[in-house]
Order: structure tokens, then C-alpha cells, then sequence
């Protein structure tokens, strides 16, 4: 059988190398906020006809908008611009559209067009924040309910937490670095993301916290490790197909879908793939050194793991 | 064959029966022959206005102020003639907002000047000196102020836009083809209107709307119960005409969040995912088949069952369907796919230790079921959180999401335990799929 738990020092140390630059990327460039949380105004605009880039940015410094960011952006092999702008009302949309028109001397579309003031941008952080954490608390309180009849049933809920955030920390810190490297901006799709990863990676972990518990309750070993080990390697084959079967809608979401859901998928891509990861690789192991005080190792296991089965 | 399987196993067929009937199209159940979309996918624009309650006049309550925007605003949304149309009010720790989502409107600016402005209409007189000449200004404008008249009790009474009744309409000038909005005062509107045209004999009277001057015809002859506005443009006229017939605004509004979707990102966007779904949906099935061969097989059955019943459920409720709305139903079939799979593995791990098919079936959901139920719920607490916040964050994007995903899994649970549990009885109860390898079990 292979051991999965005997050498948990390993995994631990991926997660860390992962980890760590997300936990960089995050303390130095934190997240990119979109208008949903800064508040402002962003547009992805099509002209008729080609239109060079830096002629549009010196379009937009002439109307009087030389804090304005513009960025290309291919869709189906046709250029459209992004630009975010700081809030502008109707009339000054208006007049920035004619403005754009005459300059370049073309038709310009806006394709979306997305005005937040910072009255709402400020109650979405906060609320985003509140939602997150009632989520983790929720999940926390239904584990532990769930695994009451084991002993001690908080350290089930804490460790799925614990593993549950380790996905949580990928995702976002990814999200972090792709701020910098491609100017990836977050929105409420994006946490829409990240909690529908809360729920996934929950589902995950409790798939095989449910194998483990059933492997006590059977009297698989005296030794919780080999238990573990057990519960992980028989959740093996469920965890990976779930997991392959659902990458593949969300592979062909991401490559086919429209870009309005991008970054929705691309959080969800990330987080359930990490959250494979860290249910068959993390909780569990966690479990383990809980209950041995003990990091594992990296060499072969001392001892060959047998079940009783 | 189990007692009861063959209930079960009509009412499973029914009901899919009855889902096909009303996914297709042209079964016009409850009057909705169509899948509702959202803003994303169909084009439009979605509205946060923010109401200062500060400006209202303090005889009225705030809950009074707010509905009385809300109905008017209604009513100009209406005859600006957009199809379905929402319009609700958010009240949070932030203050009080009118949500306003209009699908398919073109000319969003107008209508956004036409939903949000107070629209106060007033008429004015020029302040003349004591030499019966115009008082002018530092800029040399004349000063205007809002025309008085004795109403019906007695009282000096302001001549506003209130008293005019709600069928102000757009006429076309017969001479010039000028666009003009013909209204008609009420009773007491009459009243001071015969009065102040009376005074103002040969001497301009203007129109104001929220302070603006829009007009100041000079007045030709005495008038009672009619007049017109000029000096507008089509679409000006329009707006206006609908403004006056909704009344003016108790409190100004101001836009605070605004998203447009072009219709044609909104069809762009539903076709790619609907396509995504499918290639999406056809590996799976592959997949499963060729790993689970029978118990994939049924499994897949299964999800057909579960696709049909929750588009038909879609249709019933309704549920708007927005983008994420579709990604979170993508992720829903990810789920059933889940519960199947748990249970393919259990009866591959049962039959392995030597059980009968009949046994090892009925072992195999037994066992699952905890894991199933404990899984779900944890997706089922995602789900209220986000449509939670989805709710007080008015993003519609956020709550589709969150609907699709709930009912998804809530169907998916069902899916598992009762309808492919129910195909696999009846199938091994007909004698089909007896041997092992059929299960994906492997010889040793």
C-alpha cells in the first residue's frame, strides 16, 4: 500500500514552497482591487477600425484623462481595450465617448461599461470580509458536529479548517502574483470563487475525514497513523476521478467560455485542484501529527504499514 | 427486483417525462415559455441609485419617501417601454438605494437621466423694476422667480409641475415638424394658470425643469387649461412627457453603481458556455463509461435525469440565469459526478471483497451516504453565505451563483441516493451487467 502519511513531511514542504511566495506576493503586492472594491469606473471598449494603443492612451491623456490605465485585450482574435478611469457620471461617459470618436476618427462600442462610487465599494470589502469568515465558522461548527462521536471532534473541524485555508492562501496569493505579472484585477466574481472553494475543498476533506472515521470505528489498526493511511489511500481513487471529471467541465469553461467569468473559473480551476491536493495530501497528515506530535519524515518509513483488513 | 423499485422507478420516469416537457420550447407552463436570463447574458444595465432621505420633507417618514420613488419610478420605467424591468429598494447599514435593472435598453444615458432626475417642473415670471423694465443681473440676465396665483381656497399657491394631470404626451409641431410636449392642467393647476397668463400678457414666462431653463415663450393670450413645452429635442421630449406623468422625485437621486452589458457581449457569452457545458459534460461521460463501465453507464443515466430536472426547475421557479449562475449549475453537475463516483467506488470495493451484486449494491449506498451527506452540507453553508452576501451586496452575479449551486447540489443528493440507486436495481434486477468486470473491477 503506499504511504501517503509516513512521509507527510514531504507534502508539507510543497505546500511551503507554493505557499510561501503566495504569502509574499500577498504581504507586499496584496490584491489588485476592481471597481467592485475601489470604487471607479471600468470599460472594455471596440472600435471599427485598428487602433494602436498608444494612440489610444494619448487619445484619453487629451480628453483629460491622463490617470486613466489602458490595456489591451484579445477576444476571439479581435483587440478590445480595457481602461479603468476613476468614477465618471453619464454626461462625462457621454462626452467621453464622442470625444474617443471624433479623436481616433472611428465608431466606438463599449462593450461593458462599470461605474462603482465608494459608498458601495467600501460595503463590499467589508461585507466580502464577514461573509468569508461566517463561512469558515460555519464550516468549522458542522464538522465538528459532524465527527461528534469521535474523540475529540473539534480537532476534525480545526484540521479541515486548517487544510481549507491552505487552498483559500493558494488561491488568493496566485491571484496576488497574477496582479503584478498581468495586471489581474479582483471582483465580486473572484470572491464568488473563492467561497464556492470553501465549499468544494470542504467537500473534499470530509470525504475522507468520513473514510478515516470509518476505519476507527472498523477497527482498522491500533495506530492512528496506519488508520489514516488507510482512510486516505481507499479515498484515493474517488478524490482524483471526482476531481479529473470536474477539471474537465472547468478546463472547457475556461478555455471556451466568455471572458466575462474568467477570473470565476481560473479561482475555481486553482482552488479545486489545490483542494485535491491538500484532502488527500494535508488534512488528513494534519490529523496524524495532532494526534502523534510528530512531522513524519523524508527517508523511506521506518516500518513496513500493514492493515488488519 | 427490490418491493418498491418499480413506484420509484415510474415516478422517476414521470417526473423526467414531465421536465423534458417543460424545458422544451413552447410548453407555456404558468405563461413562461422561455428560460428568464439575467442582464449578462441578454445585454442591459444595472442601476444603484442612492436616495437622500436628508432633502425629503420632514412631514413625510422615510418609508412613505421611499415608496413614493419607487412607484414613480416605476411608472417612468414602464412607459419608456422596457420589457420586464426591476426595480426594488435596498435599505442596509450604508443607507437607502433604489436597484434599477433595465435589459435590453439601447440609449442607457437617457434612460438614466430619465429614471433618476427629480424632473421638478416650474413656471416663472421675470422680476420687473420699478420702471416696469426686466431686472438684470450682473451677467445681464433677467432674474426669474416662481409665478404665484390665488388658488381655489384663497391661498398663494406656486405654479408646479403637481398640478398637472398625468397625459402629457409628445406632438409634432404641424408648421416647423418641432417636437413639443403638449400638456393639461388640472382643475386648480387652471386656476392659477388663467391668472399668471392673464398678468403676463406679452411678456416671456419660463419653463423650468430642476432649476433649468427650458423654454420662455411669450405669452400671446390668456389660456386656462393647456399649453406646450418647446424648445426640445425628440428624445428630450420623450423623457420629459414621461417625467411629468410620473410626478417629480420627492428626493434627488444619484447613481452610485452602474454596469452595462452590450447585447452582443451577453450572446457572445451564453453561447461559448453553453458550449463549454457540452464538450464539458461529454468528457464526463466518457470518462466515466470508460473507468466505470455499467455502474458509469447508469451513473450518467442518472445525470441526465439530474440536468433535465434542474433546467425544468430552473424554468419553473424561475431562476434568472446569469453566467456564474451557469458556471455554478457546471459545478453542481461536478458534484453529482462526485456522489456517483463514491458510490461506483464503494460497489467496485464491495464487490472485490466477495459480496453478491444485489449485496454489494445495497453496501455500496449504505456506505456512502454519510460521506454524500456531510459533503454537501458544507457546500449547502457556502451557499447561504454567498447568497447572502450576494443579496446585500445587490450583485446579481454573486446570488446566481449562489442559486444554481444550492439547487444543483440539493438535486444532485437526490439524484444519487434515489435515481441511481433505483436504475442500478432495476437493471441488475432484469439480469443485465452480472459479472464483476462490468464494474470496472479488475481480475486479481
Amino acid at each position: 500500500m503506499i504511504d501517503l502519511v509516513g512521509r507527510r513531511l514531504w507534502f508539507f514542504i510543497i505546500s511551503a514552497i507554493i505557499i510561501i511566495p503566495c504569502i509574499i506576493s500577498l504581504a507586499v503586492f496584496k490584491l489588485k482591487p476592481g471597481v467592485d472594491f475601489s470604487s471607479g469606473t471600468a470599460m472594455t471598449l471596440r472600435f471599427d477600425k485598428q487602433v494602436e494603443l498608444s494612440q489610444l492612451r494619448q487619445e484619453f491623456d487629451n480628453l483629460g484623462y491622463d490617470k486613466a490605465i489602458v490595456q489591451p485585450v484579445k477576444s476571439d482574435g479581435e483587440i478590445e481595450f480595457f481602461v479603468r478611469l476613476p468614477e465618471i457620471s453619464s454626461e462625462e461617459k457621454t462626452k467621453l465617448e464622442e470625444g474617443l470618436g471624433i479623436g481616433l476618427g472611428t465608431e466606438v462600442t463599449v462593450l461593458s461599461f462599470d461605474s462603482v462610487s465608494p459608498i458601495v465599494a467600501e460595503g463590499t470589502v467589508r461585507n466580502t470580509i464577514i461573509a468569508v469568515v461566517v463561512a469558515s465558522i460555519g464550516i468549522l461548527l458542522y464538522i465538528s458536529w459532524a465527527f461528534r462521536k469521535m474523540p475529540m471532534p473539534f480537532r476534525w473541524g480545526t484540521c479541515a479548517v486548517i487544510a481549507l485555508v491552505h487552498d483559500l492562501v493558494v488561491v488568493i496569493g496566485v491571484f496576488s502574483i497574477l496582479g503584478w505579472v498581468a495586471g489581474v484585477e479582483i471582483d465580486a466574481l473572484f470572491v464568488t470563487g473563492v467561497l464556492a472553494v470553501v465549499g468544494v475543498s470542504v467537500n473534499n476533506i470530509v470525504v475522507v475525514f468520513d473514510r478515516i472515521r470509518e476505519n476507527l470505528k472498523r477497527g482498522v489498526s491500533r495506530d492512528f497513523e496506519v488508520t489514516a493511511n488507510c482512510g486516505i489511500i481507499e479515498s484515493l481513487g474517488r478524490s482524483l476521478n471526482t476531481g479529473l471529471a470536474t477539471l474537465f467541465v472547468i478546463v472547457a469553461l475556461y478555455l471556451l467560455g466568455g471572458t466575462t467569468i474568467h477570473n470565476l473559473v481560473l479561482t475555481l480551476l486553482i482552488g479545486i485542484a489545490t483542494g485535491i491536493y491538500s484532502s488527500l495530501c494535508i488534512a488528513g497528515q494534519l490529523l496524524v501529527v495532532w494526534d502523534k506530535r510528530d512531522w513524519g519524515r523524508l527517508s523511506s518509513p521506518r516500518k513496513q504499514l500493514e492493515t488488519s483488513a | 427486483m427490490r418491493r418498491g423499485n418499480t413506484p420509484l422507478l415510474i415516478f422517476i420516469l414521470v417526473l423526467f417525462g414531465i421536465s423534458i416537457w417543460v424545458i422544451l420550447p413552447g410548453s407555456d407552463i404558468f405563461g413562461r415559455d422561455e428560460f428568464k436570463l439575467g442582464l449578462d447574458l441578454k445585454g442591459g444595465s444595472h442601476l444603484v441609485y442612492s436616495i437622500d432621505l436628508t432633502k425629503k420633507d420632514p412631514a413625510q417618514t422615510d418609508a412613505d419617501v421611499i415608496e413614493g420613488v419607487k412607484q414613480k419610478i416605476e411608472r417612468r420605467v414602464n412607459e419608456y417601454g422596457v420589457t420586464e424591468p426591476i426595480v426594488q429598494t435596498i435599505s442596509n447599514e450604508r443607507g437607502n438605494f433604489m436597484l434599477v435593472q433595465l435589459p435590453g435598453v439601447k440609449d442607457i444615458d437617457e434612460a438614466i437621466k430619465l429614471i433618476g432626475q427629480t424632473a421638478e417642473l416650474d413656471f416663472r415670471e421675470i422680476v420687473l423694476g420699478e420702471n416696469g423694465e426686466p431686472v438684470l443681473d450682473e451677467e445681464g440676465n433677467p432674474q426669474w422667480v416662481i409665478a404665484k396665483a390665488k388658488g381655489s381656497d384663497g391661498q398663494e399657491r406656486e405654479l408646479t409641475g403637481k398640478y398637472l394631470k398625468p397625459n402629457a404626451q409628445v406632438v409634432l409641431t404641424p408648421q416647423t415638424n418641432e417636437p413639443e410636449v403638449a400638456f393639461e392642467w388640472n382643475e386648480e393647476g387652471a386656476i392659477l394658470f388663467e391668472q399668471i397668463t392673464q398678468r403676463n400678457q406679452k411678456k416671456p414666462l419660463g419653463i423650468f425643469l430642476d432649476d433649468q431653463l427650458i423654454s420662455a415663450p411669450t405669452v400671446q393670450a390668456v389660456i386656462k387649461d393647456t399649453g406646450v413645452i418647446t424648445g426640445v429635442k425628440l428624445d428630450e421630449a420623450r423623457t420629459l412627457a414621461i417625467q411629468l406623468n410620473s410626478g417629480s422625485l420627492d428626493v434627488p437621486l444619484t447613481v452610485v453603481e452602474r454596469r452595462d452589458i452590450g447585447a452582443t457581449l451577453g450572446e457572445d457569452s451564453l453561447r461559448k458556455s453553453l458550449m463549454a457545458g457540452i464538450i464539458g459534460a461529454a468528457m464526463v461521460v466518457i470518462f466515466m463509461i470508460a473507468y466505470y463501465r455499467f455502474s458509469g453507464f447508469v451513473a450518467c443515466l442518472a445525470l441526465l435525469v439530474f440536468v433535465a430536472l434542474n433546467l425544468a426547475i430552473f424554468k419553473l421557479i424561475p431562476v434568472v440565469l446569469t453566467l456564474p449562475g451557469i458556471a455554478g449549475f457546471i459545478v453542481s453537475i461536478g458534484m453529482g459526478v462526485d456522489g456517483n463516483v463514491l458510490v461506483a467506488e464503494r460497489l467496485k470495493e464491495e464487490l472485490r471483497r466477495g459480496r453478491t451484486l444485489g449485496a454489494a449494491i445495497e453496501e455500496g449506498f449504505r456506505q456512502s451516504w454519510s460521506a454524500i451527506l456531510d459533503a454537501n452540507v458544507t457546500v449547502f453553508i457556502a451557499c447561504i453565505v454567498l447568497y447572502v452576501l450576494g443579496s446585500r451586496l445587490a450583485n446579481f452575479l454573486v446570488m446566481g451563483f449562489a442559486t444554481t449551486l444550492f439547487i444543483g447540489t440539493l438535486l444532485s443528493m437526490f439524484t444519487q441516493v434515489v435515481v441511481t440507486r433505483t436504475f442500478m436495481r432495476t437493471f441488475v434486477g432484469l439480469g443485465m451487467a452480472k459479472s464483476p468486470g462490468a464494474y470496472g473491477v479488475l481480475k486479481q
